[in-house]
């Protein structure tokens, strides 16, 4: 070992030198350790006891006891439990929905457009606020009386302006928007990065041919990007999920559970019910639809071959 | 990627799991730690009372966790501190070393704690249902031997009790909140109004009120608790002092009078007597209505008297506007108007695993008595300790509120904090709901009854 260390100060630089080292076994397990610990602790080890804790009825403080398969029993026949899921699939169809108005402001902003440097870095600001100030801050616009969004209904002449955030029916649809906005930045900057690598010859040889702009969009820079959405859609899918911050702040899944989401729903179970085995049966069940999600849209846009630029 | 998803998806789970995971190997050392500590220290501190300090010279260090930061509880932070000075002229080698949390932070973090069997050695605990788990688990340690000696008679009859679990208590309130109705007298003469009496009195106040575009009442729903003060009431005044209690207790949520409170709130709903959008509104956004005088009443406990009497940063010609009344009776109802909706808010408690267990209890001894003498002047909280107001300096309001606590027929404690968390976390949702008009009175019953029955 002292041996192989020694190569690594090996003046020589050559890599003749590293590959040597490199096919040391050891040092390969070495170097791959500490970063596997730490994923172990921290990541796969709470998953495995979250589906053992799922398995106990425990309020955190009396003793656990084992009940089995209860909590998930339990879990497939709680109305409140489904309704928190329906609403998480809702947003994540809301939010991939929505990928397609990025990619399109993106399209626009790569199209070399006045002020396009501008309008990146404003579209990015509500990724650089925390989600409790966003959530502050929509609090004020959804205010029932005082908010600025009732006043500018009222201003043109709406009476009987929503309540945003206590009226069940509005509730989750309020909620959503604060949370796209928050993310708007993010996948646009995504987009807009895949679009700005796509050669330039590519898209000039097109328009010599006589493309129009339309169809260099979707029959050139869509498919060269389609990697990307990819990607895009999984974030998407999976962040809406498991998206809890701004919908504990904003309402805490109220009024009477209408814009409950899974997280908060594990949320509420465990640490304002007490229930920590149910809420973490909750949690397992989460992480099996997330990768369920991963795995299915993996396989709906599986494509044979792959388009390169060349 | 795949890899990237499933490592982002299971952060948030991960969280709560790491400090449970860690607590596992803790307990272990708290216990091991615990024990040798503890059998020294328990016997010098028994044997002799008065040279205990002298005896004990050892310095010995006591944790301790309260819930009022000093940004927005500066009153009782500065009392908290006041008496932890007080105590090192009586034991000079004990330190107090405290942790200090905003309420809903606290109550996630004593539970973690909890869990991992590292509570503090003194902390502040609710009553009832919130004690339980803490009791079963083998928590707290009981209190009787200070409630049978030195803090004898000390407290509001009952009040005590609301920290007991199989006949001996584990908590010392230092708090007793009423829910009083507070109305803006200024709103309330300019409409030709006077506080209602009755049900029917009050409804005619909201619909003045309401008819002239002035929000009746302002409400923070999102916070669901303080709707269930409504509901309380109404359910009190309709079926007497004993039925909620009565309901809990025997797990059953059929009564008529609790029907006829359901449909009468639904009814102020109707009247608009609440303020728009009340259900998506927290209860400071409620009370900022009603400190800025867009609302002419808002119901909350005893705790907000300091904003309208002695809070410095309140100015005089708002806190002169301030009144409150009881809540009316209803007429044929079992209520009487000196029946309150209240309870015992925190108490002390002392850790059954705490190395310095004979030394807390002193602490928390003394911090109570000491608590019963300031907190009312100093801080403006009413303790559950009892207070002479022919002795002590205050505003009217304050005075005529202790004077009502010294009347008061009966408490009827808190429903959610009555019930067991699973309970009493629908029984706000449900609140919530019928509030909200997303559920018939009949449901809400039912849906009661079940919550109940679950046990939980």
């Amino acid at each position: 070992m002292a041996a192989s260390f020694s190569c690594l100060y090996d003046r020589g630089g050559n890599t003749h030198a590293m590959e040597k080292v490199m096919s040391n076994k050891g040092i390969i397990a070495l170097y791959v350790l500490p970063s596997l610990l730490l994923i172990l602790a921290v990541i796969y080890v709470p998953i495995v006891l979250t589906g053992y804790y799922g398995l106990m009825e425990w309020d955190a403080v009396s003793p656990m006891q084992y009940i089995g398969l209860d909590n998930y029993s339990r879990l497939i026949e709680d109305g409140a439990f489904w309704a928190s899921v329906r609403h998480s699939l809702v947003f994540a169809v809301m939010s991939t929905l929505s990928l397609a108005l990025y990619l399109a402001v993106a399209m626009i902003l790569s199209g070399n457009i006045r002020g396009a440097n501008l309008l990146r870095k404003v579209y990015l600001i509500p990724m650089l606020l925390s989600s409790v100030a966003i959530a502050q801050l929509w609090l004020k616009i959804y205010h029932p009386t005082t908010g600025i969004l009732n006043g500018f209904l009222e201003w043109i002449g709406i009476e009987n302006t929503p309540a945003w955030l206590s009226d069940p029916k509005v509730v989750l649809w309020a909620v959503f928007i604060p949370i796209l906005w928050q993310y708007a930045g993010f996948y646009i900057i995504i987009y807009y990065a895949a679009l700005k690598n796509i050669p330039g010859t590519l898209v000039e040889a097109a328009r010599i041919d006589g493309a129009t702009s339309v169809q260099i969009a979707l029959r050139i820079k869509l498919p060269l990007i389609f990697e990307v959405i990819k990607v895009t859609i999984v974030l998407a899918v999976v962040g809406s999920l498991k998206y809890f911050d701004l919908i504990y702040v904003m309402t805490g899944g109220g009024p009477n559970g209408a814009s409950e989401v899974m997280a908060s729903f594990m949320y509420n179970a465990a640490f304002d019910r007490k229930e920590f085995g149910y809420g973490s049966a909750v949690g397992f069940f989460l992480l099996v639809i997330c990768l369920i999600a991963t795995w299915g849209i993996r396989r709906l846009t599986a494509t044979k071959d792959t388009i390169e630029y060349s | 990627m795949k890899k990237k998803a499933l490592t982002a998806s299971t952060m948030l789970l991960s969280l709560s799991l790491v400090l449970a995971a860690c607590g596992g190997s803790n307990n272990n050392n708290g216990n091991n730690g615990a024990s040798p500590a503890a059998s020294p220290s328990a016997p010098a501190a028994e044997s002799s009372e008065a040279p205990a300090s002298e005896a004990s010279g050892e310095p010995i260090t006591l944790n301790m966790m309260h819930l009022w930061p000093e940004g927005s509880s500066l009153q009782q932070f500065k009392l908290v501190n006041q008496i932890i000075e007080e105590y090192k002229s009586v034991a000079p080698n004990v330190t107090i070393k405290t942790e200090v949390l905003e309420n809903e932070q606290y109550k996630d973090k004593i539970s973690v704690l909890s869990s991992s069997n590292e509570l503090p050695d003194v902390g502040l605990t609710w009553a009832a249902g919130f004690l339980e788990p803490y009791v079963k688990g083998n928590r707290f340690a009981p209190l009787d031997d200070l409630l049978q000696g030195e803090l004898k008679d000390k407290f509001v009859p009952g009040t005590p009790e609301a920290y007991s679990s199989g006949g001996k208590v584990y908590g010392l309130p230092l708090e007793l909140n009423i829910v009083p109705i507070y109305y803006n007298k200024e709103i309330f003469a300019n409409n030709n109004l006077q506080p209602p009496q009755t049900l029917d009195d009050l409804k005619n106040i909201i619909k003045t009120l309401s008819d002239k575009g002035i929000t009746p009442i302002t409400l923070g729903g999102k916070d669901a608790w303080t709707v269930s003060f409504w509901y309380m009431y109404l359910a009190e005044r309709f079926g007497g002092t004993e039925l909620l209690d009565q309901s809990v207790a025997n797990n059953t949520f059929n009564d008529p009078a609790l029907l006829e409170a359901a449909k009468a709130s639904q009814e102020l709903v109707d009247m608009n007597a609440f303020i728009k959008g009340f259900n998506g509104l927290s209860n400071d956004e409620a009370k900022a209505e009603f400190a800025s005088e867009q609302a002419a009443m808002y119901a909350m406990g005893t705790w907000e008297v300091p904003n309208y009497t002695t809070n410095p940063d309140v100015p005089q010609e708002f806190k002169d506007k301030v009144g409150f009344f009881k809540f009316p009776t209803v007429t044929g109802g079992k209520g009487g108007v000196n029946d309150w909706v209240g309870g015992p808010g925190v108490g002390l408690y002392v850790s059954e695993s705490s190395p310095h267990k004979e030394e807390a209890k002193k602490f928390v001894s003394f911090f109570v008595q000491k608590w019963g003498e300031h907190s009312v002047v100093d801080a403006g909280v009413i303790p559950a300790t009892k207070v002479d107001t022919s002795k002590i300096n205050l505003p009217p309001l304050f005075i005529e509120l202790l004077n009502e606590l010294n009347n008061a027929n009966n408490l009827t404690l808190f429903l959610d904090v009555q019930m067991k968390p699973v309970a009493a976390d629908e029984h706000k949702k449900l609140a919530q709901a019928l509030y909200g008009k997303s559920i018939s009175p009949e449901d809400f019953l039912k849906k009661h009854e079940e919550a109940l029955k679950a046990g939980k």
